[in-house]
């Protein structure tokens, strides 16, 4: 079944990564061409439309042009799911990854964001010492590969928040604390946006959580029927903040809200927030145990 | 709320006071990119910009460009950062430089407010993260100044029908951002008591 060799593996992946940075950046799925449009049919504020139908023209101008959506091309963030059977280890599919992420950089050209985090010297073209970062799902009984690129930017990135609720603030901290993280972004992270959220777990995995959140296509529901009410509630008060598109004022502040859970202690109960802005960049592509790769823009 | 066209640099300070929070922004002429690095070697390093700021229009970017030839720049994809970070460079920004109008995303800080009102200057707001665009309206990169810190140099842009821009804050006293807030907390305080 399995016909091509490690090296050629690895080269499919190469590709896969350098083709799916470029058209993350450059080409928005269609989930969130509508979530946008639906936007600009509910907002009512003049500020707000102005905002919303720029966008709406600026991912036109990208698309025409064949330029980014966005000048900011983020922190490049990778989500693998792997099958148990694929013939190519991690440690090898993240060497490919890396490989691929720089070969786009250079190639497109792309702006360079990476730095060292103490001497904030650029380490190279958008890779660095454990850049890009890879998000890892393995999968029983499959021997394929997806992967999705998540370009990460900044202005959204800097409005993530952590708190350590106490199980006696039960969910209306959790709501009161996703309600205040956002009034206190105000326009900063480029909003209407996905507002991820992660609950449960630890401190770290809380956040992991809601980083995973913000990568799902808009408006998909969790499959627990009690988060998935939490999302809707989240959604409603959100919108009622009316900070606005671009925090100028306005109906619409958030696109959709995301929630991921994982059971936690008994003591515990983590809350953490991550943004994603209006420009939620993402595309997948699957790579077959025999090297040869399908995109999807949409998944 | 009305709508206006601007040339910059502009000599007559009534185009700035025309301009009331929420108006809309068209805006004509020459544009000058700053950013965080540009503003330290200002005014915590003291060095003297080689460009005049006198009337300016400056805008928070970092722009993506192609190098063309020994100070000759291309440009790719030119964008607008968040400009919070750098509120504190307003106040000498307009006083020492006579810069009048400060354009990027998110808004500024309330502490913004006053040094505008007093100093005649506005704050732009453009939509962040709409670069494909923005880059149509830039005709070309005409000048750079302070190479060495690329892409953070001192630029200097034509621009045509650059915007649609949102006045944020205004010449006298106004602050969209102030505002939203305001209104945003008291609601919370609603919100909160429904839980
Ligand atoms: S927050 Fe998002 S849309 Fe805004 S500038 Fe950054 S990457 Fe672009």
């Amino acid at each position: 079944m399995t016909t091509a060799t490690i090296t050629d593996l690895g080269q499919a992946v190469e590709d896969a990564a350098a083709h799916l940075y470029v058209w993350a950046l450059q080409d928005i799925p269609q989930d969130l061409r509508d979530a946008l449009a639906r936007a600009a049919e509910k907002e009512t504020s003049v500020t707000g439309q102005r905002v919303l139908q720029t966008i709406l023209r600026n991912v036109n101008v990208a698309e025409d042009q064949k330029n980014l959506v966005c000048q900011d091309t983020g922190i490049a963030v990778y989500y693998c799911r792997v099958g148990e059977g694929f013939p190519l280890h991690p440690a090898r599919i993240y060497e490919a990854l890396k490989a691929g992420t720089e070969r786009a950089t250079v190639e497109h050209p792309l702006r360079s964001n990476t730095v060292h985090t103490l001497t904030r010297e650029n380490t190279g073209q958008n890779v660095g010492y454990r850049v890009p970062i890879v998000h890892w799902d393995f999968i029983p009984d499959w021997d394929g590969l997806d992967v999705k690129c998540v370009p990460k930017g900044s202005g959204s990135e800097n409005m993530s928040f952590l708190k350590m609720c106490v199980p006696a603030d039960g969910v209306t901290g959790i709501k009161k604390f996703v309600l205040e993280s956002i009034v206190d972004a105000g326009g900063k992270p480029c909003p209407p946006g996905i507002v991820g959220v992660g609950i449960g777990g630890s401190a770290d995995y809380a956040m992991h959580l809601a980083k995973e959140a913000i990568a799902r296509p808009v408006g998909t529901r969790n499959e627990d029927p009690l988060v998935a009410e939490l999302e809707e509630d989240l959604y409603e008060l959100l919108n009622e903040t009316g900070i606005g598109p671009m925090g100028l004022g306005g109906d619409v502040t958030v696109l959709s809200v995301h929630v991921e859970h994982a059971d936690t202690h008994m003591t515990l109960n983590p809350v953490a927030v991550n943004y994603q802005c209006w420009a939620a960049r993402r595309a997948s592509a699957h790579v077959a145990a025999d090297g040869s790769i399908e995109y999807e823009r949409d998944a | 709320m009305a709508t206006h066209e601007v040339t910059f640099p502009v000599t007559d300070s009534a185009e700035i006071l025309k301009l009331r929070a929420g108006d809309e922004v068209v805006v004509q002429g020459h544009i000058i990119g700053i950013r965080d690095r540009t503003q330290i070697r200002i005014f915590d390093q003291m060095v003297e910009p080689p460009m005049d700021l006198r009337g300016a229009f400056l805008l928070h970017t970092a722009p993506g460009v192609r190098k063309l030839g020994p100070g000759r720049y291309e440009k790719v994809c030119i964008g607008t950062t968040t400009s919070a970070r750098m509120v504190r460079f307003t106040e000498p920004l307009g006083s020492q430089y006579g810069v009048r109008a400060i354009c990027g995303k998110g808004g500024f800080p309330d502490e913004a407010i006053e040094p505008m009102q007093r100093l005649g200057m506005v704050y732009f707001a453009i939509v962040g993260g709409a670069a494909a665009l923005e880059t149509t309206q830039i005709e070309e990169i005409e000048e750079v100044a302070w190479e060495e810190l690329m892409p953070e140099c001192l630029w200097k842009f034509r621009v045509k029908d650059f915007g649609p821009l949102t006045v944020g804050i205004d010449a006298h006293g106004n602050s969209l951002y102030r505002d939203v807030q305001e209104r945003a907390r008291k609601k919370l305080e609603d919100i909160y008591a429904r839980l």
